[in-house]
């Protein structure tokens, strides 16, 4: 497979995630900066976690607007593997191309450590290797995680699948004390109608050897390439 | 022409920021009812210009966001 890295002045995960996906994996990856024009080639292309443009404005706006954010929403709108990862989910969510948006953490803090996850779709190119409400461990680093959606879209997103990963704590227990940051329902990935967009705020690629002390990040990308 | 555009989160909307800043002021001693925390954008711009169109598209996320512009 072909992977393409997306780096925006400001991305600061893209060579973990280009790491993870030559030396783990060990697919092809080219990394593709913010003048890119064209997605054309690729079988995938993932957006890292940073402070696209520091942030300003809100979170993701101004990489959605780049010639490389056009070129995002143009190979998702044709089927293709688009995949997220904190700033990445962010800057998904601005192109449209995800529903909802995500917003300062209730308590005001940047949060830095490990949350349990449940696996509530495993129907996806990004997640068939996981089980069905399988409890997952990974780690979150960020300032602005509160998913929020009108409640009339998350009606239609339950019942289509959309939401793929909730915080949840160590048994698989959905409920407040496991919510890390106010999200809406516990939501920590999400997908479009489609299933070819996903984005999610846990960072799997800082999670997919044992000597950073756990796998389960690995899963997603091997799903991948299944 | 100047134009001035103020963005404030949407009525109802859980926004911790003007929570805290509701927070210090009262425990400064300030009987405050609410408090909200936005942004202003001063645009210099032709008289002609879309502004709606920009503010829209570019500067306020609708979902969260309201705005008005002076």
């Amino acid at each position: 497979m072909r992977f393409a890295v997306c780096v925006f002045p400001g991305s600061n995960c893209d060579y973990d995630t280009y790491y993870v996906i030559r030396d783990l994996l060990g697919q092809d990856v080219s990394f593709v900066n913010h003048n890119t024009k064209s997605l054309g080639g690729f079988d995938c292309v993932v957006i890292p976690g940073g402070f696209s443009f520091g942030d300003y404005l809100r979170a993701g706006v101004l990489a959605s607007k780049t010639p490389l954010g056009n070129a995002i929403a143009e190979y998702a709108q044709g089927g293709g593997l688009v995949l997220g990862i904190c700033n990445g989910f962010q800057v998904l969510t601005e192109l449209h191309l995800l529903p909802g948006v995500l917003l300062r953490n209730e308590n005001l803090t940047f949060l830095c450590r490990d949350v349990y996850l449940r696996v509530e779709n495993n129907s996806l190119p990004f997640t068939r290797r996981f089980e069905k409400d399988e409890v997952i461990r990974l780690p979150i680093a960020h300032g602005e995680g509160r998913y929020y959606v009108p409640e009339e879209d998350l009606r239609l997103m339950e019942e289509r699948g959309q939401i793929v990963l909730r915080y949840c704590d160590e048994y698989g227990n959905v409920n407040p004390q496991a919510n890390p940051n106010g999200s809406l329902f516990n939501i920590a990935g999400v997908c479009n109608k489609e299933g070819n967009v996903f984005g999610l705020m846990p960072h799997p690629e800082r999670a997919c050897e044992d000597i950073l002390g756990y796998r389960d990040g690995i899963i997603l990308w091997h799903s991948l390439v299944a | 022409m100047k134009v001035k555009v103020l963005i404030l989160p949407k009525k109802g909307l859980l926004d911790p920021e003007g929570r805290a800043v509701r927070e210090m002021l009262l425990d400064g001693g300030f009987q405050v009812k609410d408090v909200k925390v936005g942004k202003v954008v001063e645009l210099e711009v032709e008289k002609d210009t879309d502004i709606k169109a920009l503010v829209e598209k570019y500067l306020v996320n609708p979902l969260v966001e309201e705005y008005v512009i002076e």
